[in-house]
């Protein structure tokens, strides 16, 4: 995937909200973009699958301009996950995480079956939960479907808007700790939106700093660490010596 | 209650009539009245024009207005379904607006993000969750209409109202109060069932 000098700018704004980020995310790379709020990182995120359209720039995924390709279509094709979670309330869990698969048009024995087999792999048992309503979920169990729901149709590219952002710290120790085993296990191409400089550091393989809408910095963790690009990054990190020693000697979680 | 006692045929059709005479009206009222909220719901400026004339029209006297659509239309069941579409309007649209309104953003983007076209996401998403919303403007409306239906008989139009303009020509109390309590009746068996849709709906 690749934005090439892209920029949003919003009519009544006087400064875009993002401007000419130019960047190559590698195909089953974990990337997470950090940045406080405001920078741009959302909405850098939205014009990969067009609910954003860049004012400037390109967004090419394996070489094609997603421009010339039908927004819907583009969309069926990346899973997206939003921190409200946005679980249909009058659905199940099963037609919720069923609903790309059926526009997809695929048939109910494969749906029931792909169901089954996401539920497990978020870690929800699907007798238990198939036919539960949203609303008798708990918001860590809701973001589960949610993330199930986004990779429902095999996508190759997985957007996370601070998916794990309202969720107490205990259940998105776990929800990351999921994700990231989703990640080994699926290798998909995950694009993470987050401002939790913790979260970021934990589950990506390479960090990309955002502010006022430009990319400050894009490094593995390891090295925005080691060598943070300015005073921005080093006051986001905000570690120490010891800290910042800690971290790039055993990382959290382990990867491939 | 003695009217109704002795002929209750007459008055079980003339209950009947008022009952297709508002739920024809509710029907044809929704048709107009659902277009009519999504347009409004989507875009401000029509919002200010289709909630500006409904309220207008709502603001006139029902009786008046019933009177000039017979100037137009002449007697009959017919002009009295159009005063009671034009009398729905204002509530039906103002609730379709309100239930769009309250649907919640991250729906509609989490829709959107999936793949859903605008239809799709209008059709499968936003509107069967503006609809326990939806359907409490249908129980007021349908309340409304319920008795502003009596006065139709008033152009030939039939329905219970026929009972209280007779027995207020004849001197016949029994036959007033036989056609208002079945109206209450009504409005209020309207009131409970539509109650009993939006809870189920909501569930």
């Amino acid at each position: 995937m690749e934005l090439r000098d892209v920029g949003v700018r919003y009519q009544s704004a006087a400064a875009p909200a993002v401007d000419g980020v130019a960047l190559t995310i590698d195909a089953g790379q974990f990337a997470v973009l950090l940045g406080p709020s405001g920078c741009g990182k959302s909405t850098l995120l939205r014009t990969i699958n067009r609910l954003v359209e860049p004012t400037a720039g390109t967004v090419l995924i394996d070489g094609v301009d997603v421009r010339e390709r039908d927004a819907t279509q583009l969309r069926r094709g990346i899973g997206y996950v939003i921190q409200a979670v946005g679980l249909f309330p009058h659905y199940t869990v099963a037609d919720n995480v069923a609903v790309v698969p059926r526009l997809l048009g695929w048939d109910d024995a494969r749906i029931r079956r792909r169901v089954d087999e996401l539920l497990a792999l978020v870690g929800l048992d699907p007798a238990r939960y198939r036919a539960r309503k949203p609303r008798r979920l708990s918001g860590g169990e809701a973001q589960r479907v949610g993330v199930a729901r986004a990779l429902a149709a095999e996508p190759r590219v997985l957007l996370m808007d601070e998916p794990f952002a309202a969720v107490d710290a205990i259940v998105r120790a776990s929800l990351q700790e999921e994700i990231a085993r989703v990640h080994r296990e699926l290798g998909t191409t995950i694009v993470f939106v987050t401002h939790d400089v913790d979260e970021a550091l934990r589950l990506a393989d390479r960090i990309v700093v955002m502010n006022a809408g430009r990319v400050v910095q894009a490094a593995p963790p390891h090295e925005l660490l080691a060598h943070p690009a300015d005073d921005f990054v080093r006051e986001l990190v905000g570690v120490d010596e010891q800290t910042r020693r800690l971290v790039a000697e055993r990382p959290l979680v382990e990867r491939q | 209650m003695s009217y109704a006692a002795t002929h209750l045929g007459r008055v079980a059709g003339l209950f009947g009539e008022h009952v297709v005479l508002v739920g024809i009206s509710l029907i044809v009222a929704l048709a107009i009245a659902v277009p009519l909220g999504i347009v409004a719901a989507r875009n401000a400026r029509a919002a200010t024009v289709i909630l500006g004339i409904t309220g207008m029209l709502y603001t006139v006297p029902s009786l008046a207005l019933l009177a000039l659509l017979v100037a137009v239309l002449g007697l009959g069941t017919t002009t009295a379904v159009v005063a009671l579409v034009v009398y729905a309007q204002m509530i039906l649209v103002r609730g379709v607006v309100a239930g769009l309104h309250g649907v919640d953003p991250a729906l509609v983007d989490a829709a959107r993000g999936l793949g859903y076209t605008a239809r799709q996401s209008l059709l499968k998403v936003e509107l069967p969750t503006a609809l326990p919303v939806i359907l409490g403007g249908v129980r007021v409306a349908s309340v409304s209409l319920i008795a502003l239906a009596t006065i139709a008989a008033w152009i030939n139009a039939g329905g219970l109202g026929t009972l209280i303009f007779e027995g207020i020509r004849s001197y016949n109390t029994d036959k007033i109060v036989a056609g208002a309590l079945a109206a209450a009746v009504l409005a209020i068996a309207a009131d409970l069932a539509l109650r009993a849709c939006e809870r189920a709906v909501r569930a």
